[in-house]
């Protein structure tokens, strides 16, 4: 039967964002030091604690090791032979987006993220960010009207320090991780959210990020933090060009929720993959976290994962105030010689706080997709709740699924549910969409969104029919 | 409705066909008109299912000789899909359920496959609307099957009329109904069978495959014939599936087994 190999060359569809952008960079040497990390935090201005915070991040940095139990096999980055700044020649302060090298707008507007005052998204602010800093940010006077900030974390450390000083390494230590210490030592940019005191924000708010050199890490640090009573809702989107080396990302996102509050958090990660022999594409190792620190408040992560060479990230939950509430959706598709491994954590503290975990992981080709999740209930989070659902879908017959779930419960008076499911795509189901007129692979891409619908119904309606694109993309074949 | 000028539809010479290396169909000959109802019985294992599946394309079945022709064209190389867009429709005995796809825009994608070779506009969500409104009366269905996966949850008979509106929207030229009447209750047969009446055309065919004659007593057949170890084996009219009911399959048997011996 031919089908399987049919639905591979479906999936296999050449990567659209691969270019590359001419344009002059400013990089400093390659290498990692003290004296690097006083260079960057002195190229941004930055003040003296944020310069502290690094150094400190980078002596627990020299302290670890690179973690290894994850089981993925990829060939160890070499620290000092990467560059960890790089930015578009332009000059640092633009009044406005006409001071915007027309390059950079461009680059932008192919991926399709128009940045421009006239073409751009309506009711969805943007930071667009390209290499190792912020471009610019759509919208920001509009929402300043309500009160929201919403800027490049670098403008963020120098207009509002204190809100950066009160809150940044709160929810990601610096010694986390080795990646976590790793970017809190030579973060360059990311985005900043603050949403006031009982504002709902009016608007989407969105980062887009776009790797363009080569041989140059990204480590972006995005902060946001809801205050009580407020919402937001919040995208990421990610793409990189095609080199035939490995990039390192290692990104660091912090959430805080305070009383009442709530934040959405959605990514649409599309970084360059590597080829079919999986030479190349990115490392996308990052820690995502947020806190529930304030009654009632909840937090809701949902991806789409179908990029990178390897993913590595765990969107978590840190449930401490009473009656908070966790999210997780994600859809992960891998392809080739892909490798994720991706879940999230949910760690009961408060009293009565819910959690719920969807995951649909397609894996095509030898790729290897697993969901690693924890679902931790402390002592004292009398009444908690969880619910996990965690279904695969094969495509072919070298592609392997994993799920990994850990459980963790010290509470008697708490409930936790866990369903587990793994299928292939059903020759009967195609079949019957086939027999409707539908061809191949518009069945195929039917049948893969609904096995996903649960997770698309989570995505923010401006990004729904992006992120089904997105996979259908992906899905498409040579035709059309 | 038949008359002698009447186009063939569907043309089936000497059929032979494998599901998993064995071979189901020995030598299937079938000829349907514009206007006509033929109705295939036979029993369970006798190949009729496999002859349906056969003529949609399903690709765990291989021909190995033989041929099927639409109005005078060879179908055999044709994907499934491309099948049913020149007007072949098969009504499916278990509909498979497909969850977290909608049923209103599945339908929609395929009408629209179906209007795009016949040269139509394609309808927006809007118009298909209003058109799968009007069709859902054919089959008296809720609607609220609209806004559902496709047949997920659904009963039986929910099933069945789901097929029916499919047949209904893409407006085939010839229906290959698989036991359509299975499982329905005696309402619910009524509704089907008066949904296929309804919607059969003068330049259009129908082959029903049943075990019973109940659903010929709602849909009068032209032609009966009765399959039996991957071959029709009797072709009559009507009265045939009656004596079929009176007497069980067994006087097939003996029918046939006195043909061997005068031979």
């Amino acid at each position: 039967m031919t089908q399987s190999n049919t639905v591979e060359e479906i999936v296999s569809k050449p990567y659209k964002y691969g270019f590359i952008t001419e344009i002059e960079t400013e990089k400093i040497p390659k290498g990692l030091n003290e004296d690097v990390i006083r260079l960057i935090s002195a190229k941004k201005n930055e003040p003296n604690f944020l310069l502290e915070f690094r150094l400190r991040a980078y002596e627990q940095w020299l302290k670890m090791k690179e973690p290894d139990w994850s089981g993925l096999n990829y060939s160890k980055v070499d620290y000092q032979d990467l560059v960890y700044y790089a930015a578009p020649k332009q000059d640092i302060k633009k009044k406005s987006l006409d001071e915007v090298d027309p390059k950079l707008l461009e680059t932008f507007e192919k991926l399709g993220i128009p940045l421009s005052e006239q073409k751009r998204l309506s009711n969805v602010a943007v930071d667009a960010v390209f290499d190792s800093v912020s471009i610019a940010t759509t919208y920001k006077e509009k929402l300043a009207e309500h009160g929201v900030i919403f800027c490049s974390i670098s403008e963020a450390i120098s207009e509002y320090p204190d809100l950066i000083e009160k809150y940044i390494g709160t929810v990601v230590p610096i010694n986390d991780n080795f990646f976590a210490a790793l970017n809190s030592a030579v973060f360059s940019d990311g985005s900043f959210v603050y949403i006031p005191k009982g504002v709902e924000c009016p608007m989407e708010l969105s980062s887009y990020f776009r790797i363009n050199s080569g041989d140059t890490g990204q480590f972006e640090r995005t902060l946001i933090i809801a205050e009580e009573s407020s919402s937001v809702s919040y995208l990421e989107g990610c793409t990189a060009p095609m080199f035939d080396t490995n990039t390192l990302h290692a990104a660091v996102v912090e959430l805080v929720a305070l009383d009442n509050a709530s934040i959405k958090y959605s990514t649409v990660q599309n970084w360059y993959a590597g080829n079919e022999e999986g030479v190349g594409g990115i490392y996308n190792f990052v820690t995502k976290r947020g806190e529930c620190r304030g009654n009632r408040s909840k937090i809701s992560w949902s991806q789409v994962e179908t990029g990178s060479a390897i993913t590595w990230k765990y969107p978590s939950c840190v449930l401490q105030g009473d009656n908070s509430i966790g999210e997780f959706y994600s859809i992960a598709l891998t392809n080739n010689c892909q490798k994720a491994d991706t879940g999230t954590k949910m760690i009961h503290i408060g009293k009565n706080t819910k959690s719920k975990i969807v995951s649909k992981g397609i894996s095509a080709g030898q790729s290897k997709n697993s969901y690693r999740g924890l679902v931790s209930i402390s002592p004292n989070a009398e009444g908690s709740r969880n619910y996990s659902q965690c279904d695969s879908m094969l495509i072919g017959d070298k592609a392997s699924a994993n799920t990994y779930p850990y459980i963790q419960s010290k509470q008697p008076q708490s409930n936790i549910e866990h369903e587990a499911s793994t299928c292939r795509i059903s020759e009967d189901q195609l079949f019957y969409l086939q027999s409707r007129g539908i061809d191949f692979e518009e069945s195929v891409s039917m049948l893969i969104s609904g096995f996903c619908s649960d997770v698309f119904n989570e995505l923010p309606l401006e990004f729904a029919s992006e992120a089904d694109k997105l996979l259908a993309l992906k899905l498409e074949g040579s035709v059309g | 409705m038949i008359s002698s000028t009447s186009e063939t539809i569907l043309s089936i010479e000497d059929l032979h066909a494998t599901v998993e290396d064995q071979e189901i169909l020995h030598g299937v000959n079938l000829v349907v008109k514009e206007g006509e109802i033929h109705a295939i019985m036979g029993r369970n294992g006798s190949g009729k299912s496999t002859l349906s599946k056969v003529i949609a394309g399903h690709p765990s079945y291989k021909v190995l000789s033989g041929s099927i022709q639409f109005k005078g064209k060879d179908i055999l190389e044709l994907e499934p899909e491309e099948r049913a867009r020149i007007g072949i429709f098969l009504g499916f005995q278990y509909p498979v359920e497909i969850p977290g796809v909608s049923n209103l825009e599945f339908l929609r994608v395929a009408t629209n496959s179906r209007r795009k070779e016949l040269l139509k506009s394609e309808l927006d969500t809007f118009e298909f609307e209003d058109l799968v409104k009007e069709r859902l009366k054919i089959v008296e269905m809720d609607p609220a099957f609209l806004e559902r996966s496709v047949n997920e949850g659904f009963s039986g008979g929910e099933k069945k009329r789901n097929e029916i509106l499919q047949m209904a929207l893409l407006e085939p030229i010839i229906s290959i109904l698989d036991e359509t009447d299975s499982g329905l209750d005696i309402d619910a047969l009524r509704i089907v069978a008066s949904g296929i009446n309804k919607l059969s055309q003068p330049n259009s065919a129908t082959i029903l495959i049943t075990h019973y004659q109940r659903l010929l007593n709602e849909i009068t057949p032209d032609f009966v014939h009765i399959m039996a170890d991957g071959k029709i084996i009797k072709t009559g009219n009507k009265e045939l599936a009656i004596d079929l009911e009176k007497s069980g399959y067994d006087f097939i048997d003996k029918d046939t087994k006195e043909k061997e011996m005068a031979k």
